[in-house]
């Protein structure tokens, strides 16, 4: 049972992850305009270099 | 007419009421208009999808002189373009346009809302607070269900508190407040019983953990706050979407008149507008102010504002009110009411007033939550005082049980029911072409049995369309088709493309001149032709919308009906078929009307009604315990679609129209409307469905409760049982 004291931790560390990028996703607007970017990895714009 | 009387008023209203505008000199007033034009333009891509429609619109936007960044938003089908002042809105339109975009310009003050969604984004990041907590608490307490005892057990609810009571503070805010509001305002609810629940389980979980006792309620705090936050999301992304395309059909309309200021053309928006000033109405435009006009001779199309199908000539001292739609020739206007002041604002004021009685509609929802609220507590208090004296004074079992009460009766599903099906329901209907603009439509919808039209513009196109132009004798057809090629008069356009559809070639006319407000002339093989009013071709009037030829001696007429909108047919027979009474109310004349009502086989219909008289019709039906479906486009109708059960105007409608309206029609074809009421009484059948659902665990689960039986497990499988059987009963709409 000793185990627990480190799955415990781990599991609500990743979970914790989680919920963090969630809100860094959120805040970074990443929800507004899901048709959007679904389409955007489709554009051959900028594959061969960075956009400046 | 008691309308036309009305704008009259307005009309002898004093001109020169802006001593402003004779301090400020012109020059400067231009300079003023012109300064804060720079920054963002954004426009509405109706056609817009697929990644090749990203790359084309953002580069050939880019590529314009001046433009500094442009980005394409798929998901509301929009560009927003952020550019230099000397860069219009027109000048990117015709860019996208040779691209094969259409692109309409969107008024960026109205859309301010939709773009900053703070309201959404905050319960979306509650909602994943609370189903973060909801995995690891569950997580927890399976282990404890299944049998951890002793310290591992009481491990266990330390953690799961831990992690509780932090999101049940933050994720449950919005429940409080409002049960805080509503408990201030003296009433109950149906917040009230759901903080209870929430705060009762999460301290006596508290205190039970801290006494080491066997059952903890943190997991059904945490997942009663998720599905209920869940509810309330569906809720308001349903009405956050229908605001969005709500405003884009008004931000379509970017409210802007050509000012005329020392002989220079300026275009400005309509608020900058003063009493006084003068303005150009180019034809095809609308009208944007109320005004006299000064020079300029016209026709103008008066149907939205008073349904009369016919245009009506306009010269010198006309008196003309916003919201009608300038033919044929310019008009140069001095303005005497604009913005606010204008009569088009004065009608939707009165809008406002008939509104407040929609707004009394008590929903399903609402009529749910005030039986509960009460039962609930009453529930909860009697288990408690029950078991105070069963137990001779055990306060801890006695609460114990009362919040297992509240717990177990909690609305998880009941929060769930209506936004579920109406989320569902307004999906499906969008896809159709029908936005539902207020929340309680649906079930309007579904009560009604009476469906009143109005004609121009709703039943009909409001576009004419000759009549039997075969009949007609070659020859004239084909000098008419040539002569009206070179006009803009609705009219004209109509002739012209009916030879063309007839197979007639225009014949050779030279010369051709267009007289505003008269018609159209022309030489052909040294003859003078023209084609316009009857008086001015000396032809005899006859008694339907009509274009007049002289030909020589000779003179022909060509009538027109209003093109049947695509699908009022088979609306009308949809509805027929549900069981509906149809009438039809038209200001037009009883002529027009009485074919339209014929082709669609209405028996009820009257013609040369008033603005008034139509909503005095759509009460006297709701007086005699009729639900009226009232469909119409035109300030004429604005009353009665405000006075009706519920409403429906199509896009093209105005503003006002729009605005007084519940449900806005999309698309052109007008068929969805029969869909709309038929899912409408399906949805409200759903609505019903769920409530007996959420009731029926209740009716297991509760008596449980009250035994003292209901452990947290219990409470758990009731609580997701339930919301998942009421989200799947409302996606089963069809």
């Amino acid at each position: 049972m000793e185990i627990l004291a480190i799955l415990i931790p781990v599991s609500l560390l990743l979970g914790g992850i989680g919920l963090a990028a969630f809100f860094w996703a959120m805040r970074s607007k990443q929800f507004d305009d899901p048709e959007g970017d679904a389409n955007r990895i489709l554009t051959k714009d900028w594959d061969d270099r960075p956009k400046p | 007419m008691a309308l036309a009387e009305d704008f009259g008023d307005t009309g002898r209203a004093p001109v020169s009421a802006c001593p402003a505008c004779v301090v400020v000199p012109a020059a400067e007033r231009i300079a003023a208009l012109r300064a804060d034009r720079a920054g963002r333009i954004v426009l509405s891509l109706p056609n817009a999808g697929g990644a090749q429609s990203i790359s084309t619109v953002e580069a050939a936007v880019q590529a314009v002189p001046g433009v500094i960044s442009a980005r394409v938003n798929l998901t509301l089908k929009r560009v927003s373009v952020e550019a230099q002042p000397s860069v219009t809105a027109a000048q990117l339109i015709d860019v996208l346009a040779g691209e094969g975009q259409e692109a309409h310009e969107l008024d960026p003050g109205l859309l301010s809302v939709t773009e900053t969604d703070r309201q959404g984004r905050e319960l979306l990041m509650r909602l994943g607070v609370a189903f973060f907590s909801m995995m690891n608490v569950m997580l927890l307490s399976v282990a404890v269900w299944s049998g951890a005892e002793d310290a591992t057990r009481d491990l266990f609810h330390w953690i799961s508190g831990a992690i509780a009571l932090p999101t049940v503070i933050f994720a449950g805010q919005p429940f409080f407040k409002s049960a805080w509001a509503s408990l201030r305002q003296g009433k109950l609810g149906m917040d009230v019983p759901i903080s209870l629940a929430l705060i009762l389980a999460s301290s006596i979980s508290v205190y039970e953990t801290a006494m080491s006792g066997h059952h903890a309620y943190f997991d059904a705090a945490v997942m009663l706050a998720f599905f209920l936050l869940l509810g309330r999301y569906l809720d308001h992304r349903t009405r956050a979407v229908a605001r969005s395309a709500a405003e884009e059909l008004a931000a379509l309309e970017v409210p802007r008149a050509i000012l005329l200021l020392d002989g220079n053309e300026v275009e400005t928006p309509i608020a900058d507008i003063q009493p006084g000033d003068t303005v150009l109405v180019r034809p095809g435009a609308r009208m944007p102010v109320d005004g006299v006009v000064l020079h300029g001779a016209s026709e103008l199309d008066r149907s939205l504002l008073t349904g009369e199908s016919l245009p009506v000539p306009a010269g010198q001292g006309t008196v003309v009110s916003a919201g009608e739609v300038n033919l044929t020739g310019p008009l140069t206007v001095q303005v005497t009411a604009a913005g606010k002041a204008s009569s088009l604002h004065r009608m939707a004021d009165l809008v406002a007033v008939a509104e407040g009685s929609k707004t009394r509609y008590t929903s399903l929802a609402d009529r749910a939550s005030r039986l509960y609220s009460p039962l609930v507590h009453i529930l909860s208090f009697s288990a408690f005082g029950y078991w105070m004296w069963a137990t001779g004074g055990d306060l801890r079992y006695a609460i114990n049980i009362s919040a297992a009460v509240l717990i177990i009766t909690c609305p998880c599903a009941l929060g769930l029911a209506v936004p579920a099906v109406i989320t569902s329901a307004s999906g499906r209907l969008f896809r159709k072409g029908l936005l539902i603009k207020h929340g309680t439509a649906l079930e309007r919808l579904a009560e009604v049995d009476t469906v009143v039209f109005d004609k121009t513009g709703t039943l009909t196109l409001g576009a004419p369309e000759p009549v039997a132009l075969a009949d007609q004798p070659q020859q004239a057809v084909s000098v008419a088709a040539a002569l009206a090629a070179g006009s803009s008069h609705p009219l004209a356009r109509a002739l012209a493309e009916g030879a063309r559809a007839a197979g007639i070639a225009p014949a050779q006319v030279t010369d051709i001149r267009e007289v505003p407000g008269r018609g159209i002339e022309g030489d052909y093989h040294g003859t003078r032709v023209r084609l316009g009013r009857a008086d001015w071709c000396g032809a005899t009037p006859v008694a339907a919308t009509a274009s007049y030829l002289s030909l020589g001696p000779e003179t022909h007429a060509f009538t027109f009906t209003d093109r049947l909108r695509p699908g009022a047919d088979k609306a009308v027979a949809a509805l027929k078929a549900a069981g509906m009474k149809i009438e039809l109310l038209s200001g037009d004349a009883p002529a027009p009307v009485r074919d339209l009502a014929d082709r669609l086989g209405i028996s009820d219909w009257q013609a040369g009604v008033l603005p008034a008289e139509k909503a005095a019709r759509v009460a006297a039906l709701s007086a005699v315990g009729r639900k009226v479906l009232m469909v119409g486009d035109g300030l004429n109708d604005t009353a009665a679609l405000a006075a009706a059960h519920v409403s429906i105007s199509p896009a093209t409608a105005l503003d006002a129209a729009r605005v007084a309206s519940d449900i806005v029609l999309l698309g052109q074809d007008i068929a969805p409307i029969a869909d709309a009421v038929r899912i409408g009484r399906q949805s409200a059948r759903r609505m019903v469905e769920n409530f007996l659902i959420s009731g029926g665990y209740n009716i297991i689960a509760v008596p449980l409760a009250l035994i003292g039986h209901a452990t947290p497990l219990a409470a758990a499988l009731a609580m997701s049982l339930s919301s998942i059987t009421v989200s799947l009963n409302a996606m089963r709409l069809k």
